[in-house]
C-alpha cells in the first residue's frame, strides 16, 4: 500500500511540473474552468436559498384569493359578492384587502399601497366577514399598529427601501397626487424594519378612509378578497366553488402562489438557461478539445515515456491526475468564490440583472440554504465529465507504438 | 516541498473551507430564523401574497397574483419587455399546455 501511495505521490509530481511547462495554457483553462464552476455554484446557491426563503415565508400567505376579472384583467372587487361567499360550506372567513400601486415619477419608483386588516380580523370566527368601512368618523382606537407605530388617518408606515430612497423617516411629510389632482400629505408614522426588506420594501401601509380618498374608490369596492377555510384540505374545492358560484372571480390558492416561487429561476427558462446553455457550451468545448486528441507535444511525452519504461497503466494514472487536479482545484474555488459572492457581497454580479428598470430594490441578506447535496450535484456536474474526458483520448495514445508517437513531430 | 504535498495541502485547506462554509450555512440558518420568522409574521399579519423582487411593473411585483394575459398586459401584442421577465417563467398551466 505504502509503495502504492507513494507511486502516486510520483506520478503526481510529474503531473504537476508537465503541467507547468505549459503554464499559459494550463492558467488560461483553469480560470476559466473556475469562472463556470463559479457561475453553476452562484446560480445554484442563489436559485435555491431564495427559493426555500420564499417557501418558509410566504406559507403564512392567504389560503385563498379571490380577484374579480373583467375582460380578462384585473377588476375591483364588489363588496356585495361577498355574502355568496360567505355561503359557500367549508368558509371560515372572508375579509376584504385594499391594495394598489401609486408610482412616483420624482423618483420613478412604484410603490404598493396597503391597508393592513383591522384588528379583529387577526381571530377570525367561523362565518367572520371583515371589509375596510370606515366612514370618515374618527375611530376610537388605533386602526392599526406595527412595532409601536401607530396607523392612523393621514399617517403612513412605509417600507425600508422608500426611506432609503426618498432619504426620509418618522414624522416627515410626504405628497401625493389623488384621484383628482388634489394633493394630499401624509405624515411617516414609522418604518418597517430593514430585515423585513425582502417582503416589504416598496410597502406603505395606509388607512382604508385615505386609500379611499387617494384612488377614489367608493366603499361598494375593495381590491380583492382573502378567505380562510375550515378544513385545509377543502381548499380547492372552495376555490372551485367560488369559480362556479362567481363565473368572473378568479380564486388564486396559496399552493399556487407557493409554486409560482418555486418555478421562479428555474433552471429550465429564462435568463437561467441561457447561463446553463453558455456553461454547458464552455463544458463541451472543452470536453471535445480533449475527446478529439492529443496535441503532437503530448503524444510525444507519452511516447518518450513509454521508451523510458512507464506502461500504459502509469500513463493512464498520469492523465487521471492531470485531469483531477485541473477540476478539483477550479470545483474548490469556484464553490468558495461563488459562497461569497452569493452569501457575503448579496450576489453583486447578479445584482444588475435583478435589479432591471426598478429604482427601488430591496437590500436583502439571503439566508444561505446550503447541503451536501447541492455540492455533490456540483461535484457531478463539472469534476467528473472533465476527468473522465480526459482519461479517453489518452487511452487510445497510450497503446500507440512509442517508437512511431516519437515519430510525429507535427507540432 | 513536493508538488504532490503543495496539492494535497491545496485539496486539505479546499476541503476544510468547505467544511467551513457548511457549518457558517448551518449557524447562519438558525440564527436568520428571528429574521425570518418576522418575514413571516409580516406576510400573516398583512396578508402578502408576494416577496418584493421587481419593483418595475405591477405584474413582476405581485408574480402570483398577475393577470392570466401577462405576456401583453398593457395591450395586444405588448410583449414582455422588462429585464425581470427573463427570469421568470410563465405559469405551469401554461408550460404544460401540449
Amino acid at each position: 500500500m505504502r509503495n502504492w501511495i507513494e507511486k502516486q505521490r510520483y506520478i503526481i509530481d510529474f503531473t504537476i511540473s508537465s503541467l507547468l511547462r505549459r503554464k499559459v495554457k494550463n492558467f488560461g483553462l483553469l480560470a476559466l474552468y473556475t469562472l463556470i464552476v463559479f457561475i453553476l455554484a452562484s446560480t445554484m446557491f442563489f436559485t435555491y436559498a431564495i427559493k426555500k426563503e420564499a417557501s418558509l415565508i410566504l406559507k403564512g400567505a392567504p389560503e385563498i384569493v379571490v380577484q374579480k376579472i373583467v375582460a380578462g384583467r384585473h377588476d375591483l372587487f364588489p363588496v356585495s359578492y361577498i355574502e355568496t361567499i360567505k355561503n359557500i360550506r367549508g368558509v371560515a372567513s372572508v375579509e376584504s384587502r385594499l391594495w394598489g400601486y401609486y408610482y412616483d415619477s420624482l423618483v420613478s419608483a412604484n410603490y404598493t399601497l396597503l391597508t393592513p386588516p383591522s384588528s379583529d380580523a387577526a381571530k377570525p370566527s367561523a362565518k367572520t366577514t371583515v371589509v375596510e368601512s370606515e366612514s370618515g368618523g374618527k375611530p376610537a382606537k388605533p386602526l392599526y399598529e406595527l412595532n409601536g407605530a401607530v396607523l392612523e388617518p393621514g399617517t403612513l408606515i412605509i417600507g425600508n427601501g422608500i426611506a432609503r430612497l426618498r432619504n426620509i423617516g418618522k414624522d416627515d411629510y410626504m405628497p401625493f397626487r389623488a384621484f383628482d389632482g388634489k394633493v394630499m400629505n401624509f405624515r411617516i408614522a414609522g418604518v418597517l424594519s430593514s430585515q423585513s426588506e425582502l417582503v416589504s420594501s416598496d410597502l406603505m401601509l395606509i388607512t382604508g378612509e385615505d386609500f379611499r380618498k387617494l384612488f377614489g374608490i367608493d366603499q361598494s369596492h375593495v381590491t380583492d378578497l382573502t378567505v380562510a377555510v375550515n378544513n385545509p384540505s377543502e381548499v380547492e374545492m372552495v376555490a372551485s366553488k367560488i369559480k362556479k358560484h362567481l363565473p368572473d372571480a378568479r380564486p388564486i390558492i396559496r399552493d399556487e402562489i407557493l409554486r409560482t416561487y418555486d418555478s421562479i429561476f428555474n433552471w429550465r427558462g429564462g435568463m437561467m438557461i441561457v447561463i446553463f446553455s453558455a456553461a454547458v457550451l464552455a463544458f463541451v468545448i472543452f470536453a471535445w478539445d480533449k475527446a478529439s486528441g492529443l496535441s503532437a507535444g503530448e503524444r510525444r511525452e507519452i511516447g518518450i515515456l513509454k521508451a523510458v519504461g512507464w506502461e500504459t497503466s502509469d500513463v493512464i494514472q498520469m492523465k487521471f491526475w492531470e485531469g483531477a487536479v485541473v477540476s478539483l482545484t477550479a470545483f474548490f474555488s469556484g464553490v468558495i468564490l461563488a459562497y461569497v459572492h452569493v452569501f457575503f457581497t448579496g450576489s453583486i454580479v447578479f445584482e444588475p440583472a435583478l435589479k432591471g428598470w426598478s429604482s427601488l430594490y430591496p437590500n436583502f441578506e439571503l439566508t444561505p440554504f446550503v447541503n451536501l447535496e447541492q455540492l455533490t450535484t456540483l461535484f457531478f456536474l463539472t469534476v467528473v465529465p472533465y476527468t473522465v474526458a480526459t482519461i479517453v483520448p489518452i487511452w487510445r495514445a497510450a497503446t500507440i507504438d512509442p517508437d512511431s508517437a516519437m515519430r510525429f513531430t507535427g507540432e | 516541498m513536493r508538488n504532490s504535498s503543495l496539492f494535497f495541502l491545496y485539496l486539505s485547506t479546499g476541503v476544510f473551507f468547505l467544511g467551513l462554509l457548511l457549518m457558517h450555512a448551518s449557524f447562519s440558518a438558525k440564527a436568520q430564523q428571528e429574521s425570518l420568522g418576522e418575514k413571516s409574521a409580516l406576510v400573516k399579519a398583512l396578508k402578502l401574497t408576494d416577496l418584493c423582487l421587481f419593483t418595475e411593473a405591477r405584474y413582476t411585483r405581485h408574480l402570483s397574483q398577475a393577470d392570466l394575459n401577462t405576456a401583453f398586459q398593457d395591450h395586444p401584442l405588448s410583449l414582455e419587455h422588462f429585464p425581470s421577465g427573463s427570469f421568470t417563467q410563465p405559469p405551469e398551466r401554461i408550460i404544460d399546455r401540449p
